[in-house]
């Protein structure tokens, strides 16, 4: 049996104690932002970390697992002190971590990014064969189907994670650190994983679970550790902690309100209209009627056309016919400028490919989509940092220090800041393509908040959400597409997950799958 | 790991930020001083003139080469139309003179050509790489061998010579001075100036700062990410046509072996200078920096017994890797290793 197994049955939790981290503290530059915080690993037990976006979960388990160095405080292996110089020394104790942005070779197989460093070999050449049984098999642990020899750039994002994980099981990995793993899973894949980790907890694994989801934590974990603002606020045991709790431990105060209330809006003052819309292949006659002041939810399965549509109209596509009026004009639409121009914005989901230069600060991305409104010969810096002062007030945009990198920022506040540079254009129409991705509940609410008072200064705002509850919270009335056409667009007490689903598959005549995309 | 851990104080302690963008120039302080030391003569006033002058022209094509790596392109044409321009300017010249006589109207009428030619030529590469979607270092590795035999055919492998009364008007464009200091220093400084202001505090600048970063976020900001990326070849063009300006008058003639490595040189000066070969970040004054540098080590070796002027390049090529080396650290992030 392996090590792991056997520190497993020991009846003595603190004796199961493999990897803990004692009194980590750690500082980027002037910035702290961990306080004391220590946690323990039991073999055989699954540990869950929760937090908000930017408590300091990423930057805790990089210093467990050797990517950072902890600026004071340390770490012990099975009781023996131990220092993690590179993530390679931690691999060699067998604390492998996912990260949350997935770190595969883009260019290179699935089976050579799985092995990659590690090949097999047979004499003084790669043994491709005895790889890609190897690979093969792991993903069929997974239940993946991808080929072993498709590249990772031709691969969905779930996908991708599913051959993190089978990396990280070819490595034999003691003590497994997931990063926020199921933030582009689909519920399906999520179940697949959790039958994986508990299968690695019978093994004796000792697993630390990131997650800013409540359910995920219930259903998967023993004990809980929330850190909120890198301090840490309580380790307990799952059973003995509700899911209300979890919330406000994490949050740090009650989320009384969600999601903003609505006010009935005047359905003959359309902002846009869109009339018999068709994509080659993607999108067949679509039309519907924006009216100002509301939140039009878009819902569908994968591939219904959602995207494509939303990508026509901001002239990302083209349209094979169809028009686009504004007010009541028709108003040509043939690329992503054209939209500008007519007050027409789009937020893309893809924040950190489409969305925000990661290598720079956050004042050149603010500015670089209104850019004319800062200059016409010469940029005006002064009334750029005038427009970051106030996007930061208006959006709550969190940074120690405005030089940070956006790169480095979190999934929340690179939201808000995407959110803040898109409506430095003053736009009319706002097309938000899954507004919370990857985000904690407390900037979840307050992004909802943001969209609610973007609709009260008369902003029209179209919404694309895989997450039902934010449709259904957010959304004013739903459009709902199959295959390419709207299939309804649903109203006061249609609005209702059952018939969404209904029309969702009513034409495909596909029952019972999960509306994502 | 120190590297990792390097990276994080940068970013957000201004001390490092500002001491990456001092390197160069500290690095060319650290040549003057070895220079003065290996001999007196390096800071005469003669010596000095003659390297900004040699800087001059690199230094030119350098801060076009600047706009074009920092937008993520490449350029590799440019030595090759450096010498296609020459060429072009000189049989202009020459055939005007038969009508015009060789006057200042000849040698303006050169310069149109010239401007009008680099213009053109940066134009190809630009419209060819974008609208082509041709990766840019094919492109220009294509117009590279395009132009050189253009300036071969035209001087019939031989060399173009212009002609002595023209020389005679247009001497003063490489040899002449202001209040003693050399026209090409001038003209170095005027066009650094110029691209400084155009690379930091423009619109288009910015934009071409995003374009390097990441293209598809360029994209998706409303950019016109095809026309931005084209006028970076434009730019360059423009540079190298400068750079020929003030180069014709300084031999009088064009060959096939007129500009050969310049490219070489150019982004040799660029990436000293601390702009990332990878774009998304471009610094000028960096590139003029490094363009002076280049031309220093030549001219220390020239001083000096001590190593070969032979081993010029070796020398110039080991400072061009210590360069990205030292600059490394600061800018491969999150991958270990
Ligand atoms: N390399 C870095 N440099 C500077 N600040 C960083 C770096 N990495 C993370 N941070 C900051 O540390 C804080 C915690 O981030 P992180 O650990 O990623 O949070 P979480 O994973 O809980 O969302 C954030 O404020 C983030 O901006
Ligand atoms: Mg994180």
């Amino acid at each position: 049996m392996t090590d792991a197994a056997v520190h497993a049955v020991n009846p003595d939790p603190d004796a199961r104690v493999r990897l803990s981290g004692r009194q980590i503290c750690k500082s980027f530059g002037p910035a702290q932002v961990l306080f004391d915080v220590s946690i323990d690993l039991r073999a055989g037990e699954v540990h869950a970390l929760l937090g908000e976006n930017g408590a300091g979960k990423s930057t805790l388990v990089k210093i467990l697992s050797g990517y950072h160095q902890p600026t004071s405080g340390d770490l012990t292996l099975d009781q023996a002190p131990v220092t993690f110089e590179d993530s390679e020394v931690a691999e060699n104790h067998g604390v492998i971590l996912i990260h949350q942005e997935l770190n595969l070779a883009e260019q290179l197989t699935v089976e050579e990014n799985i092995f990659l460093g590690r090949e097999i070999k047979r004499g003084w050449f790669l043994d491709k064969a005895a790889m890609r049984l190897e690979s093969k098999k792991l993903l069929d642990q997974l239940q993946c189907d991808v080929d072993p020899r498709a590249r990772i750039k031709d691969l969905a994002v779930s996908d991708r994670q599913m051959v993190e994980i089978a990396k990280a099981l070819s490595k034999n990995a003691d003590i497994l650190i997931l990063d926020e793993p199921t933030a582009v899973l689909t519920g399906r894949e999520v179940d697949i994983l959790f039958d994986q980790i508990k299968r690695l907890r019978e093994q004796g694994v000792a697993i630390l679970y990131i997650s800013h989801k409540l359910d995920e934590i219930k259903a998967i974990a023993d004990r809980v550790t929330v850190l909120r603002d890198g301090h840490l606020i309580t380790t307990e045991p799952v059973a003995e902690v509700e899911k209300d709790d979890m919330a406000r431990l994490m949050v740090g105060r009650d989320i009384k309100q969600m999601f903003p209330d609505r006010e009935p809006v005047e359905a003959h003052d359309v902002a846009m209209s869109v009339r018999d819309v068709s994509v080659e292949g993607q999108v067949r006659d679509a039309s519907f009627d924006l009216r100002r002041g509301e939140v039009l939810g878009f819902a569908g399965i994968v591939g219904a056309g959602r995207t494509a549509l939303m990508e026509a109209i901001i002239g990302l596509r083209d349209r094979t016919s169809g028009d686009i009026a504004r007010n009541g004009k028709i108003v040509p639409i043939n690329s992503l400028q054209d939209a500008k121009k007519c007050g027409i914005a789009y937020l893309t989901k893809d924040r950190k490919g489409s969305g925000l230069l990661l290598n720079m600060d956050m004042r050149p991305n603010l500015t670089l989509l209104a850019l004319e409104k800062f200059g016409t010969f010469i940029i005006d810096r002064k009334a750029e940092e005038a427009a970051l002062a106030k996007a930061i007030e208006a959006f709550d945009i969190r940074a120690a220090d405005p030089k940070t990198k956006v790169g480095d920022f979190s999934g929340g506040n690179q939201q808000k800041l995407l959110l803040a540079k898109v409506m430095e254009t003053d736009p009319e129409v706002v097309i938000i393509d899954e507004p919370t991705r990857g985000i904690d509940i407390g900037t979840k609410s307050q992004i909802y908040h943001f969209i609610g008072d973007l609709t009260k200064r008369g902003k029209s705002v179209i919404l694309l959400s895989s997450e039902m509850p934010e449709m259904l919270g957010l959304s004013d009335r739903i459009a709902v597409m199959a295959a390419g056409r709207i299939t309804g667009i649903l109203e006061g007490n249609d609005r209702n997950e059952h018939e969404i689903m209904r029309h969702a598959t009513g034409i495909s005549g596909k029952q019972g799958v999960s509306v994502h995309e | 790991m120190s590297s990792l851990e390097r990276t994080e104080a940068s970013t957000s302690s201004g001390f490092n930020i500002d001491f990456k963008a001092l390197g160069p120039f500290l690095a060319l302080v650290g040549l003057f001083v070895l220079g003065t030391v290996i001999n007196d003569a390096f800071l005469s006033g003669g010596n000095l003139s003659n390297i900004f002058t040699r800087a001059a022209f690199i230094g030119i094509i350098a801060v076009g080469a600047t706009f074009v790596i920092t937008a993520g392109g490449i350029d590799l044409s440019v030595g090759s139309m450096a010498a296609f321009i020459s060429g072009a300017m000189i049989v202009v010249m020459n055939t005007l003179v038969e009508t015009l006589g060789a006057g200042v109207e000849t040698v303006l009428i050169g310069i149109l050509v010239s401007v009008l030619l680099g213009i053109a030529a940066g134009a190809v590469n630009g419209l060819v790489s974008t609208k082509g979607k041709i990766e840019a270092f094919i492109v220009t590795l294509g117009t590279m061998g395009i132009y050189r035999s253009l300036v071969t055919y035209m001087a019939d492998g031989g060399t173009l010579s212009l002609d002595f009364g023209v020389r005679g008007v247009y001497r003063p464009v490489y040899y002449g001075d202001v209040l003693g200091i050399p026209v090409p220093v001038l003209v170095f400084f005027a066009v650094a100036v110029v691209g400084y202001v155009l690379l930091n505090m423009t619109p288009f600048g910015r934009k071409c700062f995003a374009i390097g970063s990441n293209e598809q976020v360029a994209r998706y900001s409303a950019i016109h990410v095809d026309r931005v990326k084209t006028l970076t070849y434009v730019i360059q063009g423009l540079c190298v046509s400068v750079a020929t300006i003030i180069y014709v008058p300084r031999l009088g003639s064009a060959s096939s072996s007129t500009g050969v490595l310049w490219e070489l040189e150019a982004i040799a000066a660029v990436i000293i200078g601390g702009t990332m070969l990878k774009g998304g970040y471009g610094r000028i004054w960096g590139t003029v920096v490094g363009a002076i540098m280049l031309t220093t080590i030549g001219n220390i070796l020239n001083l000096t017994d001590a190593i070969s002027n032979y081993l010029n390049g070796a020398v110039q090529g080991l400072i061009i890797i210590v360069a990205v080396f030292l600059q490394r650290g600061d800018w491969r992030r999150k991958k270990s290793k």
